[in-house]
């Protein structure tokens, strides 16, 4: 950890784990949950928002002192909303397929609420370069539900991972099927989504009592 | 008929919270009390009538694809739908401001009631949600675009505070301790949001069926011998003097 000081570390660590933007700080939920019955929707959806939040983040951080605050929510819907505009003309040029999955989410990661928190918490008062970090690791904690999320989905829902069948054919009957395994279909609709998500907030807060609310 | 079935598709079938998760974030934060759930609920309804069709009016006459053709015909080829994101928004924002500002000065007991919820909503994913979902569904006038936001707003209104009478219910039940809070709130809106699916086949399940009537009528069923031959003649006429 040359290039980086404890603290530093720290802004990229915490949202990890015990102040993670979705199960903990409660950020940014819609786009988590729509878009996770595929791990590489979800997968495409993070790094989206890895490069909106870490860029938009160093953004606002350089022009805290400028932005009077009467307007900085426009000026930050404006800065948000041209990153995503670029990340959707990238999406449209080299995914397209997956840009017509996405639909109208990449649009909404305008709104997404991790992104105006992190930019209101934190870039407003502090440097570029901690403000980077800090951007990085919640855009990174968002990533990691949402794989996990879309890991299970996409495993239990249709029985393939990014698209290559994991657990066997289900017509052929090979693998886990030949022993009368049957995929869950109930999976891939939104309200599971949910579900898995409330089972982690679960797992998490049984891990480290401290979280626990009231 | 039209406005009644896209009324009642877009509170129970596309419920906004349930379908397509938007605005969750302000639904699991301000779905503590009842009161202040329908507070924010109907701001929600009030500030989606208005940006809704307003943004559509922007959608249709300035940033689709041919839709500056209104200035001239040197201008019909120009397509700005790239630019639809930062339009909406910026629309939003605006008008949520606006709405902020007339509010206050014209009925300031509205104002107390919504006005704290207002500077919420302009990042509120349901109002850009709704905005982009009547871009991509195409919705064809502006009747119904105002149609599209009431009602997605209400079905939104229903949502919350739906949740917010189980919340405070639930504060007397003994829920696991690492579920209490948060974690129930999720799982009770996916069971909430498996209910709502139970809606879906109001009006689809009808739609399917005319559909797959009109997939299979034939020729012949619908005209008569003599017809079909005379088509036939000319069909084959026009093939010879194209040759």
């Amino acid at each position: 950890m040359g290039l980086l000081s404890k603290k530093d570390a720290n802004l990229i660590l915490d949202p990890l784990a015990d102040n993670n933007p979705i199960t903990i700080q409660v950020l940014g939920i819609c786009s988590a949950l729509a878009i996770t019955a595929e791990l590489e929707a979800s997968i495409v959806m993070s790094v989206s928002v890895l490069f909106v939040l870490g860029v938009g983040n160093v953004v606002i951080s350089l022009l805290r002192n400028i932005i009077p605050s009467k307007i900085r929510i426009i000026v930050q819907l404006i800065v948000v909303a041209t990153l995503v505009i670029i990340v959707d003309l990238v999406l449209k040029a080299f995914a397209y397929e997956l840009s017509k999955t996405l639909s109208v989410f990449v649009g909404l990661i305008i709104t997404n609420c991790i992104i105006m928190g992190r930019f209101e918490a934190f870039a407003l008062g502090n440097g570029p370069w901690r403000s980077f970090l800090d951007g990085i690791g919640n855009a990174v904690g968002y990533a990691a539900i949402l794989i996990i999320v879309g890991f299970f989905r996409e495993l239990l829902g249709s029985g393939t991972l990014l698209g290559i069948p994991i657990l066997g054919d289900p017509i052929e009957k090979t693998g886990l099927y030949s022993i009368g395994y049957e995929n869950n279909g109930f999976m891939l609709l939104s309200p599971m989504a949910l579900i898995v998500v409330g089972i982690i907030i679960w797992v998490q807060r049984s891990r480290n009592k401290a979280l626990i609310e009231d | 008929m039209e406005h009644i079935e896209l009324f009642f598709k877009s509170i129970f079938i596309d419920n906004m919270v349930f379908a397509t998760f938007l605005g969750m974030c302000s639904y699991l934060a301000v779905s503590k009390k009842v009161s202040t759930a329908v507070g924010l609920g109907a701001a929600v309804i009030f500030v989606l009538a208005i940006t809704v069709p307003l943004n559509w009016l922007l959608d249709q006459y300035i940033l689709q694809e041919g839709a500056l053709k209104w200035l001239g015909a040197e201008y019909a080829d120009y397509d700005l739908s790239f630019l639809s994101f930062i339009m909406f928004i910026a629309t939003i924002a605006t008008m949520v401001q606006l709405v902020e500002i007339i509010v206050e000065k014209f009925s300031p007991s509205l104002y107390n009631s919504l006005g704290i919820f207002l500077p919420l909503i302009a990042v509120n994913c349901a109002i850009l949600g709704g905005s982009l979902f009547m871009q991509s569904r195409e919705i064809a006038s502006l009747g119904l675009a105002l149609n599209y936001g009431v009602s997605s707003g209400i079905g939104w209104f229903l949502a919350i505070v739906a949740i917010a009478a189980i919340r405070e219910k639930i504060r007397y039940s003994n829920v696991p301790p690492a579920l209490r809070g948060l974690g129930i709130t999720f799982i009770i809106t996916g069971l909430m949001a498996i209910g709502f699916m139970s809606f879906g086949g109001m009006l689809t399940g009808g739609d399917e069926e005319v559909k797959d009537k009109v997939e299979t009528v034939k020729v012949e069923d619908v005209l008569d011998d003599e017809t079909i031959d005379e088509l036939k003649e000319i069909a084959n006429n026009t093939k010879k003097t194209l040759e």
